[in-house]
């Protein structure tokens, strides 16, 4: 079983990528579509050294709830900082300490952070314990690390790294 | 009254790609300015993307998930390419308004 299908999730997300790329449902491409599900995790198995499993998945949606609510929150937040000029802003470079392991999870760590407006990951140190994150403007860079630790990391850890 | 909608969609998505091509013209150091374009993709094109979706759903036969994809692969890019501009500005060392961190150890891969 786990040699014919290593990647289950990767094969799922895979059909249903397939079927919004075609815009239809139809049989046959329900069935093209769960050929390439099956095939293209052995071509790029590489990529894939472990088996995703994700384990919380009401954490997960929990997480992606938060996620544009911050969005949200931080787009409206930048275009008032970009409307009221640029001489008031105050970037710094933060620097997280991560309690993150798994190189999913940091990259998706890292891909929040660009994404949510305001921070973009610049730099993870070589040992990968260190994310460097640019922000626009805070005032207070010790509450902003702490608020990425306690926003987008500890859920992640729960869904990608908890053994339980 | 869809509409209405439509349109305050399409004109949020307007006025913040808008901002975000302002904030590229205005900020003064290559870190904040990276900040402009990055933040008007998400809200901006995302806006954009639930107008059409919504558009060709209700004018059109049948459900139109294209946008979807549209979204998904520009989340998956995005950060990635602002991450890379980043570390390349890190790298080359760019004036930056912001003292730049204190990395003995070189980049990272």
């Amino acid at each position: 079983m786990r040699r014919l299908l290593p990647h289950p999730l990767l094969t799922v997300s895979l059909v249903i990528l397939w079927l919004l790329l075609v815009n239809q449902l139809s049989a046959g491409h329900l069935v093209l579509g769960a050929l390439l599900g099956w095939l293209i995790p052995f071509a790029t198995s590489s990529f894939w050294p472990e088996r995703i499993r994700i384990r919380h998945p009401l954490t997960l949606l929990r997480f992606l709830g938060v996620f544009v609510i911050d969005i949200v929150r931080g787009s409206v937040h930048v275009a008032y900082l970009i409307l009221r000029g640029p001489a008031r802003l105050r970037p710094v470079f933060v620097a997280v300490p991560l309690a993150l392991r798994s190189e999913l999870a940091i990259s998706l760590l890292a891909n929040t952070i660009s994404l949510t407006p305001g921070t973009v990951s610049a730099l993870l140190s070589a040992d990968k314990r260190t994310l460097v994150v640019h922000t626009i403007d805070t005032g207070d860079a010790a509450a902003l690390v702490a608020e990425i630790k306690q926003r987008y990391e500890t859920p992640l850890k729960k869904i990608f790294e908890q053994e339980d | 009254m869809i509409d209405i909608l439509l349109s305050l969609l399409i004109l949020t998505g307007a006025i913040f790609t808008f901002i975000g091509s302002l904030g590229l013209a205005r900020l003064r150091d290559f870190y904040t300015r990276l900040h402009g374009p990055t933040k008007a993709t998400t809200l901006g094109v995302g806006c954009l993307l639930i107008a059409s979706a919504l558009y060709f759903s209700v004018r059109e036969e049948g459900v139109s998930l294209h946008e979807v994809l549209v979204t998904l692969f520009l989340f998956i890019t995005a950060p990635v390419s602002a991450h890379l501009l980043a570390k390349a500005a890190l790298h080359l060392k760019l004036r930056s308004l912001a003292p730049t961190p204190p990395d003995g150890d070189g980049p990272a891969d």
